[in-house]
């Protein structure tokens, strides 16, 4: 039992705390051990229900990790024995693992390979909808219940089930492979995994979603840089999220409004967030490959090192975008990189730089353009913008910001 | 081993666009040469080309008889040209020969794993 501190003040929530760390890491084990994703699912959950009423006793065992992953292939076990079907697997298991007669799973967690990285190259197969790969990410690594994952999408829990459902029946059905891809196909599959986690953290930016979809994007980030540390793009990702993340409680209002990157309060961003992203991205970009996430968080890291809005060093700024737009050569990155632009040559620069671009439907660039219109001094045109603008915001809170004019402010946080 | 029906898909129109002589002929060297390729890799196990819709009965039983009636199942501009069935090793490998073959035939290929498909 473990006798460090206080081990009986474990509550339910606690439990389902530490659960959630560790679930992820046992799905993943059990699933290789038994080549079933249903069956390893299940038996984590049962671990669970068992974990919710021992541990508060009992106390936390030594190894929450291990204790689960043992737990749970017991039970798988146990279910397989009941079953015929599941004696034959049982025999297969068998002779797969090396040197025993049953499923190798040892209570050491360091014995144990981390089938986590499988895990997420198979939930975000690009066989899958994007959807589906959010979802089954946010189920199986994340240890999320349906339940919560429905109301992170604001998806109703049945129709969450059942995407779950078709998708691991896909999986199931059409043999889409539990292993890391080849070396020369890594760069392809590292795109969709990445982007699956990015999509998780801006859905927790974007809403006030139930389970912290934020953080969880930021554990299964610091996953991917624990098992990849050789991937640049893995440890830029990483840094693109602690440093938005720093800024996280300065960017709305208490009354959910958006406060623009000028206007936030510099003193509420978490020092310790900013200079863990810094770090990591300094190490990243030592490797000279940079790709866009380590190039957004590097634009982010440049505002972080300004302690008031005037000190931004724009023209920085302006640079990284042009790499940025060198990889990633997309109008919203050309939009930001006009937005730079014109804070180091004036927004008529800029105006004819976001005049050629075709984003009608993207309410941020007509943001940019009220703004830019307003400080030339063309009033007429930059309310019409902001018009533009206010009616396609996603948000109540956006709308009303936009309606207001904007303010003297310069541009969105993203 | 899991076998996988490749399926080629057709579009009205979009099947007659005029293809040079030249270019039938490379197309039919790709398709020989992928065939080869999957016989020598264990993959093949069927494959073959279907002649147009317009060729084509429908059976179905009415009233406890057999009715037949000319013309395809569904009228559609889309419709199988033709298909391959291949054994892999998982769906990625599959992938792999979809994408060669829809490179040889110019069409997009539709990729379903049988359903009792231990071989």
């Amino acid at each position: 039992m473990g006798d460090g501190d206080d081990p009986a003040r474990l509550d339910q929530a606690g439990v389902g705390r530490i659960f959630r760390e560790e679930s992820g890491r046992s799905v993943a084990t059990l699933i290789r051990v038994f080549g079933d994703i249903d069956l390893a699912e299940d038996a984590v959950q049962e671990a669970f229900a068992v974990a919710l009423y021992k541990w508060p006793d009992d106390g936390l065992p030594p190894n929450p990790g291990g204790w689960i992953t043992m737990t749970a292939r017991n039970h798988a076990i146990d279910r397989l024995r009941r079953e015929s079907r599941g004696r034959e697997l049982l025999g297969e298991v068998a002779l797969l693992s090396p040197g025993g007669q049953e499923p190798d799973v040892s209570e050491e967690t360091g014995a144990v390979p981390d089938y986590r990285l499988r895990l997420i190259f198979t939930c975000c197969h690009p066989a899958l909808s994007i959807e589906a790969q959010v979802a089954l990410t946010l189920r199986l690594l994340g240890g999320l219940s349906t339940r919560e994952v429905a109301r992170s999408f604001l998806v109703a829990e049945p129709t969450m089930a059942r995407r779950l459902v078709r998708a691991k029946h896909k999986i199931k059905a059409a043999r889409i492979p539990y292993r890391v891809p080849s070396e020369h196909e890594l760069p392809d599959r590292l795109r969709s995994v990445l982007a699956v986690v990015y999509l998780v953290y801006t859905a927790g930016l974007a809403g006030p979603a139930e389970p912290g979809l934020c953080a969880e994007a930021i554990r299964l980030a610091r996953v991917l840089a624990a098992v990849l540390p050789d991937e640049p793009e893995v440890a830029g990702l990483l840094a693109l999220l602690l440093l938005t993340e720093s800024r996280r409680p300065s960017r709305t209002r208490p009354d959910g409004s958006l406060v623009l990157l000028a206007d936030q309060d510099r003193t509420r961003w978490d020092q310790a967030l900013i200079q863990e992203g810094q770090a990591i991205l300094r190490r990243c970009l030592r490797r000279n490959q940079p790709g866009p996430y380590q190039l957004q968080a590097a634009i982010h890291a440049v505002h972080a090192d300004a302690a008031t809005v005037e000190e931004t060093d724009w023209s920085q700024i302006v640079v990284l975008y042009d790499q940025l737009f060198a990889v990633a050569p997309t109008s919203v990155v050309a939009l930001n990189r006009a937005v730079a632009v014109g804070e180091v040559q004036g927004p008529a620069a800029a105006l004819a730089l976001v005049a050629e671009l075709n984003l009608d439907t993207y309410y941020p660039f007509h943001a940019t353009r009220a703004d830019l219109l307003r400080r030339l001094g063309r009033h007429g045109e930059a309310a019409a913008a902001y018009q533009r603008a206010a009616a396609l915001a996603p948000t109540d809170a956006e709308r009303d910001f936009l309606r207001l004019g904007g303010r003297a402010s310069r541009r969105a946080d993203r | 081993m899991t076998q996988y029906l490749l399926s080629v898909h057709s579009v009205d129109g979009e099947a007659r666009d005029p293809m040079t002589d030249e270019e039938i002929q490379r197309s039919w060297k790709q398709i020989q040469v992928l065939n080869e390729e999957l016989k020598s890799a264990g993959a093949w196990v069927f494959s073959g080309r279907l002649h147009e819709p317009d060729t084509a009965t429908v059976v179905r039983i009415s009233d406890g008889e057999a009715v037949t009636t000319d013309g395809p199942f569904v009228e559609s501009r889309e419709h199988l040209g033709g298909f391959y069935i291949i054994q892999a090793e998982d769906l990625d490998a599959a992938l792999v020969w979809a994408s060669k073959a829809t490179a040889a035939v110019g069409k997009p290929i539709e990729v379903r794993p049988f359903a009792a498909a231990e071989a």
